[in-house]
C-alpha cells in the first residue's frame, strides 16, 4: 500500500464526524436510536448528565478499539467480539460510577448495565468503525455519544424542571415564588410516556427548521 | 340576517387573495361558513350533496350536550348549598350558582382551544375546522368544578397540540382530544382531579362545610370499600334514583344518566351517533359486571352489574366519548368489537383498579389507540370471505 499523506488530527473531515451528530444527523432525534434510556434516565437532570458522560466514553473508546483489531476480527463472529469490547468498557464504567457517585448510580439502576445494548454504540461500531482509523472512529463515537447526551441533557433539564421544580436538585421554582401564586407541578412529566412526547416535541423543532431532515 | 349577509359580502374582497387581509382569510371563511351555508361545492370527484356539514353536525352535538351541561350547572350549585348547609336553596339559586362556576371553565376552553385552532389554520392556510367546538364543550363537562382556571388551559392546549394538530387537525386524530385534557390533569394534577374533596364546589377550602358531609362519588366509596377490605360498599349519596337522576358530587357533566340519555336520544334521532357503539359499551360494561357478580370476590365485585352503567362517566363517555366518528372504528362489525371492549375494559380498570376509580377514561383512550386495528382485521374477514366465495364460484 502506499503511504497516505497525512491528515491533521482535527481536519475538517474529523471535525465534521465529532459535530454532525449534534444536528443532521444526531442519534436520537434523526437516527431514532437509544430511544428507551432516553426515556427511562431523564426525569432528573443529574442522572442525565451522569448517563450521557458515561455513553461518551463507551461509545468513543469501544469504537476506538473495535477499530484497532478490525482487521483481525474474523467476518462470522464480529457481533460476539463487538460485545465482549462493549461489556467490558460497561462493567468499567459501572464500577467508577458505584466508587464516586453512588446515589446516582443508585437511580441509574439497570441502565448503566444495559448501555450494552444502545443501539447507538453498536450503529456505529458495525457502520463506522469497522471500516475505519481508530482516531476518525473514535471521533465518531465520541460525537454519536455526545449527540445522544445533549438530547438526554435538554430532556432532563425541561423533565426537572417543570416535573419536580427544580434542577440539579436546587428548588429553582420555589425560590423565586411560583408556588405562592397557585402553580402546581405537572406529574405528568415525570412519568416516562412525556419524555416521549417531548422527544417528538424536539423532533418536530429539529424538523420544522431543517427541512432536508422531512422524508418524502 | 340580510343585512347580515350584505356586510360580509362588503368586506369580503378585504380577505381575498391580494387583498388588504389576505393572511387572515382562513379567519373569515370560519366565521363566513359559520353563520352561512357555504354556496360552494366539491368540484371534482364523484361526491354527496348534503346540507348536513361539518359545522352542522357540530352543532347538533353540542345541542345534545345541552341537557347534560344544564344540569350540571344546577347540580353544582345544589352540592354545593348541600355542603355549605343551606337547605332551602331554589332551584334558580342552585342554578345560577352552577352557572357562574362553570361558565369560566367554558370560556377558558374555548377561548385557549380556538384560539390554537385559528393560529394553526392560519400557518397552514387551511381552513378553519369546527371540530373544536365539541371538544370544546366536553373538556369542561369532564372536570371537576374547583379546578383552577390555569389548569383547564394548559390541559386544553395539550390536547388541541398533542393530541390534535400534530396528526393534522380535525378528522386526523387519534385519541379523543377531550379525554386526552381530561388524561392531562389526572396525570399531570392528580390531586386537583381526585380523591373525595375537589368534586363539590366550594369544599376543597373546607370554609363552611358542614359536619360530617364527604364529597365523595359512588365511585370513590365503591373504591374505598375495596382498599378497606369491607364487606360492603357505604353509599354515601343516595340510592341509584339519585345516581340515576344525577343528584350527587362529580365531575361537571357526568352526573345525571338522565339527562345524558335525553342527549343520546338526539343524538341517535338525527343519526349523527353510531348506535352499535353506545349499545355495545352499555353491553359491555353490563356483562362484565355480571361476570364480576359471579367471581364475588370483595364488595365492588358484589354490586347489582347495572350500577356501574350509571356511576361514574360510564353513561358519559358511552354516548359522547365512545361514539367520537374521528377516533372509534369505522366499520360495522368493528364498532361491535371497540364499544364492546370499550365497556368490558372500562369496569375492569374500575374494579381491579381501585387507584384508577374512572376506568371509562383509560379505556376509551386505550380503545382509541386500537381502533386502526379492529378495523383492518375486520377488512381482512371481509376480503378472505369474498375471496372464498369467488373461487367457490368458479
Amino acid at each position: 500500500m502506499s503511504k497516505q499523506e497525512k491528515e491533521p488530527l482535527f481536519s475538517a473531515k474529523n471535525m465534521k464526524l465529532l459535530t454532525a451528530p449534534f444536528g443532521q444527523n444526531n442519534p436520537i432525534t434523526v437516527q431514532i436510536l437509544g430511544i428507551c434510556s432516553a426515556l427511562a434516565v431523564t426525569a432528573k437532570l443529574k442522572p442525565a448528565f451522569v448517563m450521557a458522560l458515561s455513553v461518551i466514553v463507551v461509545t468513543g473508546f469501544s469504537s476506538m478499539i473495535i477499530s484497532l483489531i478490525r482487521k483481525g476480527i474474523p467476518n462470522r463472529i464480529r457481533i460476539i467480539v463487538q460485545l465482549v469490547v462493549v461489556a467490558a468498557l460497561v462493567i468499567l464504567v459501572d464500577q467508577v460510577l458505584k466508587a464516586f457517585v453512588y446515589d446516582v448510580s443508585k437511580q441509574l439502576s439497570v441502565f448503566v448495565g444495559l448501555i450494552i445494548t444502545n443501539c447507538i454504540i453498536m450503529g456505529r461500531i458495525e457502520a463506522f468503525a469497522l471500516g475505519n482509523k481508530p482516531w476518525p472512529a473514535f471521533l465518531d463515537g465520541v460525537g454519536n455519544g455526545m449527540g445522544y447526551g445533549m438530547i438526554l441533557i435538554i430532556l432532563g433539564f425541561f423533565r426537572e424542571l417543570l416535573g419536580s421544580g427544580t434542577l440539579w436538585g436546587y428548588p429553582v421554582l420555589e425560590k423565586i415564588g411560583l408556588y405562592n401564586i397557585g402553580y402546581v407541578n405537572n406529574g405528568l412529566m415525570i412519568l416516562p410516556p412525556m419524555a416521549l412526547i417531548c422527544v417528538g416535541l424536539i423532533i418536530w423543532f429539529q424538523r420544522s427548521r431543517n427541512k432536508n431532515l422531512i422524508e418524502k | 340576517m340580510k343585512r347580515l349577509r350584505e356586510l360580509i359580502d362588503k368586506i369580503k374582497p378585504n380577505f381575498e387573495k391580494g387583498g388588504k387581509f389576505e393572511k387572515l382569510h382562513s379567519t373569515f371563511d370560519a366565521f363566513e361558513t359559520f353563520l352561512f351555508v357555504p354556496n360552494r361545492v366539491t368540484r371534482s370527484g364523484s361526491h354527496i350533496r348534503d346540507c348536513l356539514d361539518l359545522k352542522r353536525v357540530m352543532i347538533v352535538v353540542v345541542v345534545a350536550l345541552l341537557p347534560a351541561l344544564l344540569f350540571g350547572m344546577y347540580n353544582t350549585g345544589l352540592q354545593h348549598f348541600r355542603a355549605m348547609g343551606v337547605a332551602d336553596a331554589s332551584v334558580w339559586t342552585c342554578f345560577w350558582f352552577g352557572f357562574l362556576k362553570v361558565l369560566p371553565i367554558i370560556i377558558v376552553s374555548y377561548v385557549v382551544g380556538l384560539g390554537i385552532e385559528f393560529i394553526s389554520a392560519q400557518i397552514r392556510g387551511h381552513e378553519v375546522n369546527e371540530g373544536f367546538l365539541v371538544s370544546g364543550m366536553l373538556i369542561p363537562m369532564v372536570m371537576p368544578v374547583d379546578i383552577p382556571l390555569w389548569m383547564v388551559a394548559v390541559a386544553t392546549a395539550f390536547a388541541v397540540i398533542i393530541g390534535k394538530e400534530v396528526f393534522g387537525g380535525t378528522g386526523m386524530n387519534v385519541f379523543n382530544p377531550a379525554l386526552l385534557a381530561r388524561a392531562f390533569v389526572f396525570f399531570g394534577y392528580t390531586p386537583y382531579i381526585s380523591g373525595e374533596k375537589v368534586w363539590v364546589a366550594g369544599l376543597s377550602n373546607g370554609t363552611g362545610v358542614v359536619d360530617g358531609f364527604s364529597g365523595a362519588t359512588p365511585l370513590t366509596d365503591a373504591a374505598s370499600a375495596v382498599l378497606t377490605k369491607a364487606d360492603q360498599v357505604q353509599w354515601t349519596h343516595g340510592a341509584p334514583i339519585d345516581w340515576f337522576l344525577g343528584t350527587i358530587p362529580g365531575c361537571i357533566g357526568e352526573t345525571s344518566t338522565l339527562a345524558i340519555l335525553i342527549g343520546a336520544v338526539i343524538l341517535l334521532w338525527t343519526g349523527i351517533a353510531s348506535w352499535r357503539i353506545m349499545l355495545s359499551v352499555f353491553a359491555g360494561g353490563y356483562l362484565t359486571g355480571l361476570l364480576f357478580n359471579l367471581i364475588g370476590a370483595n364488595a365492588y365485585m358484589d354490586i347489582p352489574a347495572y350500577y356501574h352503567l350509571i356511576i361514574g362517566g360510564f353513561a358519559f363517555g358511552a354516548v359522547f366519548m365512545a361514539t367520537d366518528p374521528v377516533t372509534a372504528s369505522q366499520t360495522n362489525t368493528g364498532k361491535f368489537i371497540y364499544g364492546f371492549l370499550i365497556g368490558f375494559l372500562a369496569v375492569m380498570i374500575r374494579v381491579l383498579n381501585p387507584g384508577y376509580p374512572e376506568g371509562m377514561m383509560l379505556a376509551i383512550l386505550f380503545m382509541n389507540a386500537v381502533a386502526p386495528l379492529i378495523d383492518y382485521y375486520v377488512v381482512q374477514a371481509n376480503i378472505r370471505r369474498r375471496n372464498r366465495r369467488l373461487k367457490l364460484a368458479k
